[in-house]
C-alpha cells in the first residue's frame, strides 16, 4: 500500500477511535459506555493492523488478504467463516448446556451477569446468528461463486462483510451479559447496534447481488434464489421490527415505534419469519447445493425445488400470528396465521422430499459415507420438525402446547436436528476443499459426532415432549370442586427428571460439536487419521466366479 | 370509507387475486413445454467444471 493510503487509514481509525472514546466518556449508562470501548478498541486495532499493512513494495499481503487474481474463487472470507461457525457454535452450545443446567439446578444462576434471563437471549442468539449466521454467510459466498463461476464482487466489501457481522455478534453477546435489551425474542440487540447490522446486512446484499450480475453461468441455480430470500426478507424483518427510538444519542435505552398488540404482531411476524427465512431459506439454499455435491447426483426434480421455493415465499410470510393464539391479537388474524402454518407443511415435505430422493439410486452412501447420513438425518429432522410445527399451531393444540417446553423441544429439534446437522455436513465438505486436504483428518469421527448428536437430540426432543404434555395437562387439570389441581410451582417440581434428561442430551450434541472442532483442527494441521475404512465387507474378485464343470480326467486306454 | 377500510377492500379483492395469480403463473412457469431440457441443464450445471478448488 502506498504511504498516503496508509496514512489516510491511520487518521480515520484514530478519528473513529477518539469519537468512540469521547462516546464511552459522554455515555448515559454503563452499558453504551462498554460497548462504545469496544468500538474503541477494534479502531485501536485497526490502527495498528493500517500501519503494519504499509508496504513500500505495494503488495497487499496479510491479514485482509485480497484475491491473487480473477483466475481464483476469493475463499479467504469463506475459510474466516467455516473456523468462526467452529468458534460460535460451541460458545452458543456451552451456552444451552449451561442454561438447561440452570433450569434443573437453579443455584447455578449466577448474578447478575450469568443469570438465566441474560444467558438465554446469549445461547439464542449465539447459535441462530453467531453459528447459523456465519455458516449461512460462508456457505452463500462459496456457493454464489461455484454456481455463477466468478469470482465475489466487491472483495473489500466482502471482507466488510465477515467482520462487521462479527463485531455485531459480539456487542450482541456483551451487551446481553451487560443488561442492555430491548426484550423482543431474538431481536434483543438495542438500536445503535440494530442499525451497524443494518449496514453490515446492506453490504452483504451488495455483494451478493453484485456477483450474480457478473456470473458468467446464464442461469442462476436455484440455491441462490434461496439465500437471495433470506436476505432480502432479513433485511426488511430487521429494519420493520427494531424501529424505534432512542431516549438519548449517547445511551443504550430505546422505545419500540409500535405499542400493544401491534408491536406483539410485528414482532411474531418478524420472529417466525427469523425462522422461515433464516433458519429455513438459507439453509434450504445449503441442502440444494451440498446434498447433490455430496451425492454426486443432480437434485431430484428440479421443477419441484422451484415450486418448493415460490410456495415457502408465498406462505411463510403470513404464519406469524400462531405464537400469538388466545391473546389480544384478533381471531381473524389468529386463524390465518393458523391456516398458512397448516398449508406449509405442503412445501416444506416437497422440499424434504425432493432433498431425501435425490439419493435415489445412491442409497449405499448412508451406509458407506457419514457426511450423506449427516444430511439425511437434517432432512428427515427437516420434514418431522416442519410437521410438528403446523400440528403445533392448530388452536386446540395450542391450547395444551403454548408456553409448555413442548415449544422449546421442537424448536430444538429443528435447530438441532435440521440447521445443526445440515450445518456440521456442510463444514465437512467445505473444509478439505478450502484447505486442499485430501480429505477430513478422520472419517470415523465425523461418524461420532453423528451418533453424539443423532442420541443427544433424541434425549432432548422426548424429555421436553414429556416435560411440555405433562406441563400443558397439570396446567388445566380441575378438580371436582371446580379449582385448579396444581399450583404453577408444582408443574416446576415435577419437570426436573426431564430437566436433566435434557441437559444430558445437549452435553452429548456439544460432545459431537467438541469432535468436530478437533477434527477440523487436524484437517487445517495437514494431518490425516491412519483409520479402517467405514466400510470394509471383504470381497475377492478372484473368488467371485461360477463354479465350471472340470473336465474329469481321462482314463488311458 | 377510512383509509385502512380502502386498504382492506383492496388487499381483500384485487392484491388477493393478483398474488393467487401470480404465485400459480411462478409455479406453473418450469411446467412449460420445452423447459424440461433447460431443468435438466439447470440441475446439473453444479457438476461442471474444477469447482471443487480454488
Amino acid at each position: 500500500m502506498q504511504a498516503e493510503t496508509a496514512l489516510g487509514r491511520v487518521g480515520l481509525w484514530f478519528l473513529i477511535m477518539l469519537a468512540a472514546l469521547a462516546a464511552a466518556v459522554g455515555a448515559a449508562d454503563s452499558g453504551f459506555a462498554a460497548h462504545a470501548t469496544i468500538i474503541a478498541l477494534v479502531a485501536f486495532v485497526m490502527i495498528w493492523m493500517s500501519a503494519s499493512r504499509f508496504d513500500p513494495v505495494g503488495k497487499a499481503q496479510g491479514f485482509f488478504q485480497m484475491p491473487e487474481g480473477p483466475s481464483r474463487y476469493d475463499d479467504d472470507p469463506i475459510r474466516w467463516g467455516v473456523i468462526a461457525t467452529m468458534f460460535w457454535g460451541l460458545a452458543g452450545l456451552l451456552a444451552g448446556v449451561f442454561i438447561a443446567s440452570q433450569l434443573a439446578f437453579p443455584w447455578l444462576n449466577i448474578e447478575p451477569y450469568l443469570n438465566f434471563g441474560r444467558l438465554r437471549p446469549l445461547h439464542t442468539s449465539a447459535v441462530i446468528f453467531a453459528f447459523g449466521g456465519n455458516a449461512l454467510l460462508a456457505t452463500s459466498f462459496y456457493v454464489v461463486q461455484r454456481t455463477c463461476r466468478t469470482q465475489l464482487a466487491f472483495p473489500g466489501l466482502a471482507r466488510f462483510v465477515f467482520w462487521g457481522y462479527q463485531l455485531f455478534i459480539v456487542l450482541a453477546a456483551t451487551g446481553y451479559l451487560l443488561g442492555v435489551t430491548q426484550s423482543k425474542e431474538y431481536a434483543e440487540p438495542e438500536w445503535y447496534v440494530d442499525l451497524w447490522l443494518t449496514i453490515v446486512w446492506v453490504a452483504y446484499f451488495v455483494v451478493f447481488v453484485g456477483t450474480l450480475a457478473k456470473r458468467k453461468e446464464p442461469h442462476i441455480y436455484v440455491a441462490n434464489w434461496f439465500y437471495l430470500a433470506f436476505i432480502i426478507t432479513i433485511a426488511m424483518l430487521h429494519i420493520v421490527n427494531n424501529l424505534a427510538v432512542p431516549v438519548s444519542f449517547l445511551g443504550a435505552k430505546s422505545y419500540n415505534a409500535f405499542a400493544g398488540v401491534q408491536d406483539a404482531l410485528t414482532q411474531w411476524w418478524y420472529g417466525h419469519n427469523a425462522v422461515g427465512f433464516f433458519l429455513t431459506a438459507g439453509f434450504l439454499a445449503m441442502m440444494y447445493y451440498f446434498v447433490p455435491k455430496q451425492a454426486e447426483r443432480p437434485v431430484y426434480s428440479y421443477r419441484l425445488s422451484i415450486i418448493h421455493f415460490w410456495s415457502l415465499i408465498f406462505l411463510y410470510i403470513w404464519a406469524g400470528p400462531h405464537h400469538l393464539h388466545y391473546t389480544a391479537l384478533p381471531d381473524w388474524a389468529q386463524t390465518l396465521g393458523m391456516v398458512f402454518s397448516i398449508m406449509l407443511w405442503m412445501p416444506s415435505w416437497g422440499g424434504m422430499i425432493n432433498g431425501l430422493m435425490t439419493l435415489n439410486g445412491a442409497w449405499d452412501k448412508v451406509r458407506t459415507d457419514p457426511i450423506i447420513r449427516m444430511m439425511v438425518m437434517a432432512l428427515a429432522f427437516y420434514g418431522m420438525s416442519t410437521f410438528e410445527g403446523p400440528m403445533l399451531s392448530i388452536k386446540s393444540v395450542n391450547s395444551l402446547s403454548h408456553y409448555t417446553d413442548w415449544t422449546i423441544g421442537h424448536v430444538h429439534s429443528g435447530a438441532l436436528g435440521w440447521n445443526g446437522m445440515i450445518t456440521f455436513a456442510c463444514m465437512y465438505f467445505l473444509v478439505p476443499r478450502l484447505w486442499k486436504r485430501q480429505r477430513m483428518y478422520s472419517l470415523r469421527m465425523i461418524n461420532w459426532h453423528f451418533w453424539l448428536a443423532a442420541l443427544g437430540i433424541v434425549f432432548y426432543a422426548a424429555s421436553m415432549w414429556v416435560a411440555g404434555i405433562q406441563q400443558g395437562l397439570m396446567w388445566r387439570e380441575y378438580g371436582p370442586d371446580g379449582y385448579l389441581v396444581w399450583s404453577f410451582a408444582d408443574s416446576v417440581a415435577a419437570m426436573f427428571p426431564m430437566y436433566v434428561m435434557r441437559t444430558v442430551g445437549g452435553l452429548m450434541y456439544l460432545g459431537g460439536a467438541i469432535i468436530m472442532t478437533y477434527n477440523i483442527w487436524m484437517t487445517l494441521a495437514g494431518k490425516l487419521r491412519e483409520e479402517k475404512p467405514l466400510r470394509d465387507a471383504a470381497y475377492d474378485p478372484q473368488a467371485d466366479r461360477p463354479i465350471v464343470n472340470q473336465p474329469s480326467a481321462v482314463p488311458a486306454e | 370509507m377510512s383509509f385502512y377500510e380502502t386498504l382492506r377492500h383492496f388487499a381483500d379483492s384485487y392484491a388477493l387475486v393478483l398474488m393467487l395469480a401470480l404465485f400459480v403463473g411462478l409455479c406453473a412457469w418450469p411446467f412449460r413445454p420445452g423447459a424440461s431440457k433447460r431443468n435438466q441443464a439447470a440441475a446439473t450445471l453444479i457438476f461442471e467444471g474444477q469447482d471443487d478448488g480454488e
